[in-house]
């Protein structure tokens, strides 16, 4: 019991930590994806702000439903938001407080990858190319270009090669402007995030810190309850399958015993334990009875008390009168509840 | 109680090491920010100064607000500051004490990226290169004002067709990098000296209250650790002794309306202590069923 509880409050004292760490794994990631992303701009008029802003915007969706679908206290929200109340009460707090911790943590990965975007540039170079400011960059007097096609002039700037609009406007002249707007709306992103951050963090204690207390502390709670009712059931199911199995084994040895129409061997007294833990089974017929048994029919999900020592060997003795004898079908207990 | 004498005392002695280690973090993040970051100034008049000046002064606010977020001991602060009275008096050195350090420590990341970006140079070439007066230089000084607000808007951009090649561009481009350097340095000189004094001066004045102030913001942040361990302690024995409580009611609900009472038989006693009384998979469903439609209460 000494372990688990030094593991419970190093789980629970590091639990912070360990989603942290989580956001930071995924933050990196972002960060990875983004540079490791081999970035095409389709250097055609309407493509163009349909694939900039998609790559700005689609990416970060997803990386926030990640954040959702990765973090464990999901089902522990929402297992707690649709729980029948019973006898006790919902506490609408302690949902908000869970809600917005594992919101918090998942918009990381998603404002770095719109971060990283930004301050790196082709995303809104690709998308804002054909609304550069050609009176007052370059050359807006150039004869003989209608509007649609200085547009597609204009929409191959990211995609240098294929660029034929030297005259109008230099290649380099609007890339540089479009990374300045770019890199400048990726700081102040960056700014604005951090500023919320901050506040949200130290306007807390100001105003709703006994609040606060109070939804963290039930909602480790109820976390702690769910992983503990997990254990004791798994604890429990152990010892159900044991005492299950132990039980299969006495039946079939009794059963053989009869069948052979001799009593069970008795152990000799000095073999102890081995001795005990063959069940009775001791040669290869019988085992191989044992297994095929096991698998093609196995016992009923319903433990009889131990069968005392004075009795005659019968394994349906001790069962519940209302039950039918015969240890192999499947019973149906029901009990009512009043 | 010897474990979590040992847990606590790693807390207490690991506290300002972990809050040192993260500033160390930051400032390495914002060096390596600075050095993946692709400063491209757009070498037009009026966006160079807003670009270069916004470059210097905007990551460093991000920085420092980043520095009060990561630091735990700015929600202590915020706390004893804000907290009602009480019974218990506040003492406003230690909140003193407390914020001063917190902000100490914030500060060294933002300060880190401002002498980067100084011994850099880029963003001093950029902001300021339209400020030159072209007389200086010979290659504009016999332009007309206006193209040699472009020319000179133009410096920083050495692959540009117009100033590729120019002598008199490399002459203003070396000019402010010198001024950027100097800057830099002299700034960081100025803080190493300033911070030198503070941590030599600081025992001729007021030891003692300085002690105090230390003991006590200590005492808070030990205060508010042991009281959340304690909480999950408390909250670890809550959920264990309610949950034994709904098997113990489960077992009675079952004897009560059972004909079987379990024998008290030769059998694994220890196991039978851990079924609870619970044996049939329908007995186990109901339980599973009651766990879910009604927990119990708290």
């Amino acid at each position: 019991m000494d372990k688990f509880r030094m593991i419970f409050q190093f789980l629970q004292s590091n639990q912070e930590s360990f989603m942290n760490g989580i956001c930071g794994i995924m933050a990196l990631a972002s960060a990875q994806m983004y540079s490791a992303f081999d970035f095409n701009c389709p250097c055609l008029p309407h493509y163009n702000l349909a694939y900039g802003l998609g790559i700005l915007l689609v990416p970060p969706l997803i990386l926030f439903l990640l954040g959702f679908v990765l973090n464990n206290n999901i089902s522990m929200l929402a297992e707690e938001w649709r729980r029948p109340q019973g006898q006790r009460g919902k506490d609408p707090a302690v949902l908000r407080y869970m809600f917005c911790s594992m919101a918090q943590r998942a918009m990381i990965a998603p404002v770095v990858w719109v971060s990283v975007t930004l301050l790196d540039g082709k995303c809104i170079t690709c998308a804002f190319c054909t609304s550069v400011p050609v009176g007052a960059l370059g050359n807006a007097s150039h004869p003989g270009l209608s509007q649609r096609e200085m547009k597609q002039v204009l929409a191959r700037i990211p995609c240098k090669e294929i660029y034929n609009g030297q005259e109008l406007i230099a290649n380099e002249v609007a890339i540089r402007y479009l990374n300045c707007i770019s890199q400048a709306l990726g700081w102040c992103f960056v700014l604005l995030m951090t500023t919320l951050a901050f506040l949200v963090r130290s306007l807390r204690p100001c105003f709703t810190q006994a609040a606060f207390l109070k939804s963290r502390y039930w909602c480790h709670y109820i976390d702690i309850e769910r992983k503990l009712f997990d254990e004791t059931c798994a604890e429990h199911a152990r010892s159900f399958a044991k005492v299950c199995i132990q039980q299969f084994f006495e039946g079939m040895s009794t059963d053989l015993a009869a069948a052979r129409c001799h009593p069970p061997r008795k152990a000799p007294a000095d073999v102890g334990e081995a001795a005990k833990k063959l069940l009775g089974i001791t040669d290869r017929g019988t085992m191989n009875t044992a297994l095929k048994s096991w698998h093609r029919c196995k016992p009923p999900l319903h433990l009889h008390p131990p069968i005392l020592p004075s009795g005659n060997g019968w394994a349906g003795e001790g069962q519940p009168p209302t039950q039918p004898p015969a240890p192999r079908r499947e019973m149906a207990a029901y009990y009512s509840r009043v | 109680m010897d474990r979590f004498r040992m847990i606590f005392q790693y807390f207490q002695s690991k506290s300002e090491s972990v809050m040192n280690g993260i500033c160390g973090l930051l400032a390495l993040a914002s060096v390596k920010m600075y050095t993946c970051f692709d400063f491209s100034c757009p070498c037009l008049p009026w966006y160079n100064m807003a670009y270069g000046l916004g470059i210097m002064f905007v990551p460093p606010i991000a920085l420092f607000l980043c520095g009060l977020i990561l630091n735990r001991q700015c929600l202590v602060m915020l706390d004893e500051w804000r907290r009602p009275q009480g019974r218990r008096k506040k003492d406003l050195a230690v909140i003193r004490y407390m914020c001063s350090s917190i902000m100490q420590r914030a500060m060294i990341a933002p300060v880190v990226w401002i002498v980067v970006t100084l011994l850099d140079g880029k963003c001093l070439i950029c902001a300021f290169s339209s400020s030159m007066d072209p007389e200086k230089f010979v290659g504009f000084a016999n332009t007309s004002l206006v193209q040699a607000q472009q020319l000179l808007a133009k410096v920083p951009c050495k692959d540009d067709e117009l100033t590729r090649n120019n002598t008199s561009r490399k002459a203003v481009s070396r000019y402010l990098r010198c001024w950027s350097q100097a800057l830099g340095w002299s700034i960081l000189l100025i803080l190493i000296v300033v911070a030198f004094l503070a941590r030599w001066l600081r025992p001729c004045f007021d030891q003692a209250t300085l002690l105090q102030a230390r003991h006590w913001s200590n005492y808070i942040d030990m205060e508010q650790k042991i009281f959340e361990e304690t909480c999950c302690e408390h909250s670890r024995l809550f959920a264990h002794k309610c949950i034994l409580h709904f098997f113990q009611s489960m077992r009675q609900e079952i004897k009560l309306h059972s004909f079987n009472l379990p024998r008290e038989g030769v059998g694994d006693e220890g196991e039978e202590d851990l079924l609870q009384g619970i044996t049939d998979q329908d007995q186990v469903n109901k339980l599973l069923n009651m766990w879910y439609y009604e927990k119990p209460p708290l």
